[in-house]
């Protein structure tokens, strides 16, 4: 099978040391605000179906303002970083600003390249916390 | 135009490789990176260059409709619509009349599942495994809900085969459908499809098998199956996407109920009612996928001329490797029947601590394509009690050295997790 098309690994691929930097993986392994609380104003659970991905918030709102975000679940390390980072990104932040915050500030937030098929991994946690509020009319 | 016809066993695999495009063109994939190895043919197979041909060639040569137009080109369209019908027929030891042409083993299943399911009601039972695709449960499913039946589930043993001391007494008087996968696109597992349909015959039922996983891998005889119906996916069997059949025994055929309506399928309609056409036109309803029946019917030259039996011993050689490799991977959990006479060839695996999407992301930028997640098979995962899993499919194209590379980029993927 000398015949065979294979070309070589990289020695090192800097493509996914771009992707699982130190820091994403550092939130994947050291979550922040990992946890339940309660009581809460709300709490918002959602499901990426695909990936079998779970997440759970829980949040409390004080004078329009987010003084305490934890959560809960299970997934990849996009997603799990995604949330982590999202959770100390929010604390202190009015809610207005929180409902516009869209998909490019949340890549941004993880400061990766995602590619389509990561980015509901990258975005299950702005998903949560957003539909969390609607639901809840916060 | 192919070299098939060159190839004898035991198989050339570096002469099969320049078949398929993608190792003959060494094209860089979307992203600029080469691929490596490509081991996701249980999702979809690579297509050889004949099947590519014979598609080309029905566009460029008699693009007409088939069944209707009285010129040369329809007719010449026709004719090579029908070989492809005979071919797959032979192929699976059936008769012309007995195959209908689908979108894929999911159209021929949900077929059966409306034709068959709608004479169900509260008391039936259809029996189907854990193990099954969503294509061969939510059907089910769902007709159950609708008519008042029930599902019944065949559990695994420990080994990951099906349990058939328990398939024995859940197969009883009620059970009017057994419907199984010849092999489960998760775990492997090769179902004893024989077994099953004389225990289903026994109790008076139809036995149904979705041999998407199947057809194309190893020999399949309809006849020494005794199945009353089978469902396949050409894409998975080296043909193109779009394109699949269903199986029924003549005397089933003629009995069961059409399930998409419209041209085609019709012998005669009046305002009030219609007639329809004899299977299999019967269930071929519009303008069928031509091109797509005819480079099924190439994929089924490609294969016969290889040997199916070749085919499968060179899957089984390449899965035992990989399952050796794997195996002497520490923190690597693999899942399936450890016999090989039990397995597909396919390997179903987690990289212990690393979510399978993680891997997934890994093994692509080192040019390894593998699909990670619950391959449509939830039911399985949750039995299993677990979240998904990376899974390595190969076909008659894979080398050891693909699963070298694989192994060799599972090692990335544990230094970046560091696990």
């Amino acid at each position: 099978m000398t015949d065979m098309i294979h070309n070589q690994i990289p020695e090192a691929s800097t493509e996914e040391e771009r992707i699982y930097k130190e820091n994403v993986l550092d939130h994947y392994r050291n979550p922040r605000n990992r946890g339940a609380f309660s009581p809460c104003t709300f709490r918002h659970r959602e499901i990426n179906a695909s990936c079998g991905d779970d997440l759970e918030m829980f949040v409390t709102v004080e004078s329009g303002k987010i003084s305490r975000i934890a959560f809960v679940g299970r997934g990849c390390a996009v997603s799990q970083a995604a949330v982590s980072m999202l959770t100390e990104h929010v604390q202190g932040k009015m809610l207005v600003e929180i409902e516009t915050m869209g998909k490019d500030a949340m890549i941004g937030l993880l400061g990766i390249p995602i590619g389509p098929s990561r980015l509901k991994c990258a975005l299950l946690g702005l998903k949560t916390l957003q539909n969390g509020m609607v639901k809840n009319k916060i | 135009m192919t070299t098939a016809n060159k190839i004898s066993a035991p198989l050339d695999i570096a002469a099969i490789r320049r078949d398929f495009p993608l190792y003959s063109e060494r094209k860089l994939r979307p992203g600029s990176r080469s691929v490596v190895a490509y081991l996701d043919s249980a999702a979809s197979s690579l297509t050889p260059e004949p099947v590519l041909a014979a598609m080309d060639a029905y566009y460029r040569e008699c693009r007409a409709n088939v069944h209707r137009g009285m010129y040369a080109e329809s007719e010449e369209a026709t004719r090579r619509y029908d070989l492809a019908r005979e071919k797959l027929a032979a192929f699976l030891g059936a008769a012309p009349e007995e195959i209908v042409f689908t979108r894929g083993a999911t159209e021929s299943l949900n077929l059966l599942a409306y034709s068959l399911g709608r004479d169900l009601g509260p008391g039936d039972e259809a029996v189907i495994s854990i193990a099954e695709h969503h294509a061969n449960l939510v059907p089910w499913q769902q007709i159950a809900k609708d008519r008042g039946f029930a599902v019944k589930f065949i559990p695994l043993a420990a080994d990951m085969t099906l349990d058939m001391a328990a398939a024995r007494t859940i197969i009883g008087p009620k059970t009017k459908i057994v419907s199984v996968a010849y092999a489960s696109n998760v775990l492997g597992t090769i179902a004893p499809v024989r077994e099953l349909a004389d225990l289903a015959h026994a109790a008076g039922a139809i036995m149904v098998v979705d041999a998407a996983q199947a057809v194309g891998h190893r020999r399949i005889d309809v006849k020494e199956i005794d199945c009353d119906f089978l469902a396949l996916s050409g894409h998975k069997m080296l043909g193109p996407t779009g394109i699949g059949a269903l199986f029924g025994k003549r005397a089933r055929l003629e009995k069961l109920a059409p399930f998409l309506f419209g041209g085609d399928m019709i012998l005669d309609v009046r305002k009030e009612d219609s007639a329809w056409n004899e299977a299999p036109s019967k269930f071929e309803a519009g303008t069928p996928n031509i091109a797509g029946a005819i480079g099924l019917g190439a994929a089924v030259d490609y294969l016969a001329a290889l040997g199916i039996d070749a085919v499968r011993e060179h899957e089984k050689e390449i899965t035992a490797y990989a399952i050796r490799k794997l195996s002497a991977i520490p923190g690597l959990s693999l899942y399936g029947p450890s016999k090989e006479k039990d397995r597909a060839g396919l390997i179903a695996f987690n990289v212990d601590g690393v979510h399978p999407h993680d891997v997934a992301t890994i093994l692509d930028r080192h040019g390894v394509c593998l699909r990670g997640g619950h391959h449509c098979a939830m039911p399985l995962f949750r039995e299993l009690g677990l979240n998904g899993a990376m899974r390595a499919s190969f076909g008659v194209y894979s080398t050891d050295e693909d699963v070298d590379a694989l192994v060799a980029a599972i090692a990335k993927v544990k230094a970046v997790f560091k696990v």
